[in-house]
């Protein structure tokens, strides 16, 4: 990602943004909500579209046609904050749906792999079931299987646990953990810092649409980069 | 038929009660054309107004401002009237009243599509993007299934008022419910008073509107249950 810019008519969402990421690499953002963390990651698989600048993913750049977003949403995975499954469909064809559609898997296959999956997140015994039935971790554990049923070599994660009760955020962070540990590519925003403490190899801390610290979690806590970082963590510790 | 009515209730009411019957098909057979083909073009409209392209949006937008924006009255007028004399072409009654009917359908229900779809959470849409669906794949079988709870009373509903604006049609000379009485209460027999015509009139309108606003009412009760 160089030097990419993304504005909302007059709003600066992303001001001059660079990074890159090596492959197996965790990265965790964080920073104060409107911060422009949603709109970074989001930018990286073309739910927004950048202003200017130029982001590559897996050597593929990303303009505005199908064709390219289409080639780097293969390969990249993405789980919301409000889940986002499909209410009208059960667990099991929430996970094969995009399999069936997008790589021609036959239904047979596409179950398989879903039920492969669905028990990667110990979930497979819900697989009948309508989302609204389930806890929400448990749903969000449905949406990290069926993001993973297009087998991504990069996930993105949008604050994964800030819409669960405190008792699911664990079983979802516990997947997320065997995931990191599988050597997936993740990029996480999250505040769950202990969480990012363990998987981190680094930690991007945004302000205002800019990147004010990008360092492994150690140093980062030791060592913030900033008045700003120093003052977010000892909020979110005291919180 | 016609006989029969004529010896089981007599002249003039078997006749009269005949031909209203008869017309009031007439009524029912505009107002599934009004439906169907003004749907075709709805669907069209509305696939154009939640598209991303921008040209596409406002084609839609313009037909859907412009045609909500006249009255149906003023539709039928254009079409039956308006048309033949400005192009010099023969439209019969029929052709008329179906254009004007169509036009009209097709601008408010894309409306009523438009409403549903976009009460469909934006998040199915960009869960649908991230797991790399193409629009119409995540229209047709995201946002389309879940848009129907919403949309399918309203649609209903709007039957009622296609069927009561095929009233106005007999404006433009189209012999239908509306026309046929019209013109037996006007007439001097004995037994077809404004009165009597009339209120029979409305029963039938009555009967054909009524199962369906019923209809759409448990449709209604029915989805608000469910979410
Ligand atoms: N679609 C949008 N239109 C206009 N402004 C937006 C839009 N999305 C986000 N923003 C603005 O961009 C800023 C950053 O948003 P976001 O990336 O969601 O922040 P974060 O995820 O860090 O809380 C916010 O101030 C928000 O109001
Ligand atoms: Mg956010």
């Amino acid at each position: 990602m160089q030097s990419v810019n993304k504005w909302f008519d007059s709003f600066h969402a992303l001001n001059d943004i660079n990074f890159a990421t090596k492959k197996g690499e965790k990265v965790v953002v964080c920073g104060p909500s409107g911060s422009g963390k949603s709109t970074l990651i989001r930018c990286l698989n073309g739910l927004e579209l950048h202003t200017s600048g130029t982001i590559d993913v897996l050597g593929i750049r990303l303009l505005k046609d199908g064709q390219s977003l289409r080639k780097i949403r293969e390969n990249i995975g993405m789980v919301f904050q409000q889940f986002n499954l499909f209410p009208h469909l059960t667990v099991i064809e929430n996970c094969t749906l995009a399999p069936i559609t997008t790589l021609g898997l036959s239904p047979a296959e596409a179950t398989e792999r879903a039920m492969k999956y669905l028990d990667r997140v110990k979930i497979a015994d819900q697989a009948h079931k309508l989302p609204k039935h389930l806890s929400g971790g448990q749903q969000q554990r449905v949406a990290i299987a069926r993001s993973l049923c297009l087998e991504p070599k990069i996930m993105l994660f949008d604050e994964p646990t800030s819409a669960l009760d405190p008792e699911t955020i664990n079983e979802v962070l516990d997947t997320m953990i065997s995931l990191a540990e599988d050597g997936m590519s993740m990029i996480c925003v999250t505040h769950e810092l202990a969480f990012a403490r363990k998987i981190a190899d680094r930690i991007i801390f945004m302000d205002q649409g800019q990147i004010i610290d990008d360092q492994p979690p150690e140093e980062f806590f030791l060592n913030p980069g900033s008045e700003r970082a120093k003052e977010f963590i000892s909020q979110i510790l005291t919180h | 038929m016609k006989d029969w009515f004529i010896e089981v209730l007599g002249k003039p009411n078997g006749i009269i009660i005949f031909q209203l019957l008869d017309a009031g098909q007439l009524t029912i057979y505009l107002s599934l054309i009004a439906f169907f083909g003004g749907g075709a073009i709805a669907l069209l409209l509305t696939l154009m107004r939640v598209s991303n392209s921008r040209p596409l949006q406002a084609c839609s937008k313009a037909y859907i401002w412009w045609f909500q924006s006249v009255p149906l009255l003023m539709l039928l007028f254009l079409c039956g009237l308006g048309m033949p004399r400005l192009f010099n072409i023969q439209v019969s009654p029929w052709t008329a009243a179906t254009i004007a009917l169509v036009l009209f359908t097709s601008a408010y229900m894309s409306e009523v599509w438009r409403g549903a779809i976009e009460s469909v959470d934006k998040g199915q849409w960009e869960a649908g993007y991230a797991l790399n669906l193409s629009f119409m794949e995540i229209l047709r079988k995201l946002i389309v299934p879940q848009a129907f709870k919403y949309g399918l009373a309203p649609t209903v509903g709007f039957m009622v008022q296609i069927i009561k604006g095929t009233s106005l049609a007999y404006i433009i000379g189209f012999q239908d419910l509306m026309l046929i009485g019209k013109r037996w209460a006007n007439s001097p027999v004995p037994g077809s008073e404004p009165f009597i015509i009339f209120p029979l009139m409305a029963v039938m309108y009555f009967c054909i509107c009524y199962p369906l606003a019923l209809y759409a009412r448990r449709l209604e009760a029915r989805s608000i249950k469910r979410i």
